[in-house]
């Protein structure tokens, strides 16, 4: 702020809005073409948004009964508000529901210290380590004076996030080991975690679902049984790993061999040359591509409907079946998509910074 | 890596007889027998676990169900098919269900893909907009959640006497949708030759005329004799044989008769599959067109190239390279993705496949047959793929 300094250059003028809005007509109708394009746009607003606003909000209802709802012509948004709380706990017992709520919260704050780069150390590793186990000592109690709740009666948007969680706690370090087993020397471990990939990636998740559901228990000795649930993370945490182990395998591959030979003449191991040389890279190369694959997982805890697990979008589903709020599937479907919506935009936006931020040259 | 390399040079190496393995050799090969051994150890104790739990449950290991008359009734199948029908009939039946909603998926998500890439790349920034949307909305939302929604909206549509009637001949209603075909006769027969031969005749006149530029240098555009091909011959065709005639839908009574249904299942995972599927394509065609560097561009507007010729004959070969190994993924989930019928009941595969476990007992046969169709679907579309792309790409030396 002295005087002495040199006066700032003038930033560059960003361009106003109104500027900015004069350009973006200009460029809808420069030329025949363009203003005949613009002009179908337009005509496809006109015809699809007024509705949908009618629909949405000047005629929809607010608060009430399916009564009131079934008189007014618009969406019946009561019944979001009726079964909000069913959509986020499910069938958990209604005295104990602080705890999926403080599962969630617990989930929350691990996520959002997650995406800050400036915590990316073991600290938060460790954190993740501690934050998991607890989050289902939480929810199944049993233990410290919380009564026992079995898996089968947790429900909603918390089983969405164990499933998410868990699978991609225990999928991405069997990920890293696949996708190094795939670039192995030993022909028998190439070729059994080549198969493990392309089998897993080959066929639909939820024929791993039924697989896990149906199949497993024949698999395992009379009179064990195996939770619905843990069964369930074991084939989407399969999944998980399958795909990430291919990303993971494009960030082996991307590193240049001088980092391989480099790693060999100083002696190390090859635990050692992963551990400290080639995987801090490739794996940092790839986050990106990672959370992009996450996304696609995430949307995917949605396929658990087809064995009967009851995560956000089958709860919301199965409250369709409320006799009291009968025929209003539409509402439900667009909230569970807004859900989704937010949740998985917000990560893609995410993985675009990381991405500009990773870029060669970007500092 | 064997430490017989490093005998000095000029000598015949003196190679022991036996080539001792190093010790980095030994204990690789150490690791693959336990992985081995563990392998078969876990494969043979799920197999006799399986053997005496299904022995318990009193049924028996193998495939000998499949001869047994299935009792499933299935809404629709390309193939003649009645619940008296043996199992593997009625799982061949699922398979064909699932073939067809790929097949019509893909060439649909392709085309619809494409013109989205093309639009997100559109000098227009409305339509840009628009286009931008429609990708993040259907990106971001489970594909469950697409496909509840649009059969949701299709079981609120009119009824079938108020059926929504967009196109004369195309009818929408709760039954979904009805459209119009042309008869399987000999006139459609005759017709589709004369397309084909048009076809031939078009690329022969492509070629000739390609060897007349590459002698002479001299360019004609084969587009006015080509179109006129394909609009004479089958008119010729009409002429001798006559045209072909519509089945066209009519309403009579409560149902309509005449013409080809979608049933509301298969509409709805149609719509939903081609909608969600185009989305990604989208973004592949875009990114796969911007890869191409700016100075291929502006190198072919020096050789004064036409647009459309830029495009067809520079851009594109380029930008396929990129396009191609990441459609394949596309196409490929689109093929598992339609597994998701079994949600909205639509009689694929998975749901047949599900409907037999739970009426025979037999999983583990079931769901290995499904598993394994599935791997081979996908390992032939990747072979195929593979080959279209090796033909695209770029060949060096």
């Amino acid at each position: 702020m002295s005087a002495t300094l040199a006066p700032a250059k003038p930033a560059p003028a960003l361009p106003g809005l109104a500027a900015r809005a004069r350009d973006f007509v200009k460029a809808c109708f420069n030329g025949p073409l363009n203003i005949a394009i613009s002009l179908a746009c337009i005509a496809l607003l006109v015809w699809l948004v007024p509705p949908l606003f009618r629909w949405a909000v000047l005629e929809a209802t607010w608060e009430g009964t399916a009564q009131s709802c079934r008189q007014n012509a618009g969406a019946c948004w009561a019944f979001i508000r009726e079964k909000f709380w069913f959509s986020v706990f499910g069938l958990y017992p209604f005295e104990e529901r602080w705890r999926p709520a403080s599962m969630l919260a617990i989930l929350v704050v691990m996520v959002v210290a997650s995406t800050i780069r400036r915590f990316w150390n073991r600290w938060l590793l460790l954190g993740w380590a501690i934050a998991a186990p607890a989050m289902w000592v939480l929810m199944q109690g049993g233990v410290f004076g919380l009564p026992y709740v079995q898996t089968r009666q947790w429900g909603g948007l918390t089983i969405t996030g164990i499933i998410a969680v868990y699978g991609l706690a225990l999928g991405y370090p069997l990920s890293i080991l696949l996708a190094l087993g795939r670039r192995s020397k030993l022909t028998l471990v190439r070729w059994f975690c080549t198969a493990i990939i392309e089998c897993v990636r080959g066929v639909p998740l939820i024929s791993l679902l039924f697989m896990a559901a149906i199949m497993l228990p024949l698999f395992l000795p009379q009179g064990v049984t195996v939770d619905r649930l843990i069964r369930v993370l074991f084939a989407y945490t399969l999944f998980t790993a399958a795909y990430m182990a291919e990303v993971v395998r494009g960030g082996l591959q991307a590193m240049p061999r001088g980092q391989y030979e480099a790693a060999d003449s100083l002696g190390l191991t090859y635990w050692q040359k992963m551990r400290l040389i080639i995987l801090p890279q490739a794996l940092t190369i790839t986050i990106p591509a990672q959370v992009n694959t996450f996304i696609g997982l995430f949307k995917d805890t949605t396929l658990v409907v087809v064995i009967g697990v009851f995560d956000f979008f089958t709860t919301l589903r199965a409250s369709l079946g409320d006799p009291n709020w009968l025929g209003f599937p539409t509402e439900a479907y667009v909230y569970a998509a807004a859900v989704y919506f937010v949740l998985c935009y917000a990560m893609s936006r995410y993985s675009q910074r990381l991405e500009r931020e990773f870029r060669p040259g970007a500092r | 890596m064997s430490s017989t390399s490093t005998t000095s040079a000029g000598m015949p190496a003196a190679k022991p007889l036996i080539p001792l393995p190093s010790p980095t050799t030994l204990r690789g090969l150490m690791w693959q027998a336990l992985l081995a051994a563990a392998v078969v150890l876990l494969g043979w104790w799920f197999y006799n676990n399986m053997l005496a739990n299904m022995a318990a449950r009193g049924l028996q290991f193998g495939f000998g169900f499949l001869g047994r008359s299935a009792g499933i009734p299935i809404g629709e199948a390309i193939i003649p098919y009645t619940p008296a029908d043996t199992y593997q009939r009625a799982l061949t039946v699922g398979l064909l269900n699932t073939l067809r909603v790929a097949v019509a998926g893909i060439a649909l998500a392709t085309i619809l893909g494409i013109a989205l890439g093309l639009a997100r790349l559109s000098s227009n920034p409305l339509l840009r907009a628009l286009t931008g949307g429609y990708i993040e909305v259907i990106r971001n939302t489970p594909l469950v959640l697409q496909l509840v929604f649009w059969h949701a909206i299709i079981l609120q549509l009119p009824s079938v006497r108020q059926a929504l009637n967009p196109l004369p001949g195309v009818f929408l209603s709760q039954r979904g949708l009805k459209l119009p075909v042309f008869l399987a006769d000999e006139a459609l027969a005759s017709a589709l030759l004369a397309l084909l031969a048009a076809a031939i005749l078009w690329i022969g006149l492509l070629r000739r005329e390609a060897a007349r530029q590459a002698a002479t240098g001299e360019r004609r555009s084969t587009l006015l004799p080509g179109l006129a091909l394909l609009v004479a011959l089958p008119l010729l065709s009409a002429a001798l044989v006559g045209a072909p005639a519509w089945d066209w839908p009519e309403l009579a009574g409560f149902n309509f008769q005449g013409g080809v249904t979608l049933s509301p299942e298969f509409f709805a995972l149609l719509l939903g599959l081609v909608i969600y599927t185009a989305a990604f394509i989208a973004e592949i065609v875009r990114a796969g067109i911007q890869s191409v560097h700016k100075g291929q561009w502006e190198a072919a507007r020096a050789l004064g190239l036409p647009g459309g010729r830029i495009m067809r004959l520079v851009i594109l070969p380029q930008a396929l390279r990129v396009i191609i190994p990441p459609l394949t993924s596309q196409y490929l989930n689109l093929t598992k993705n339609s597994s998701l019928a079994v949600v909205i009941g639509y009689p694929d595969l998975v749901s047949v496949s599900n409907t037999s476990i739970n009426q025979t007992g037999q999983a583990v046969e079931v769901i290995s047959i499904f598993m394994a169709v599935y791997l081979i679907i996908s390992l032939v579309t990747s072979l195929l793929m593979n080959l279209y792309n090796r033909a695209v790409a770029l060949k060096e030396r």
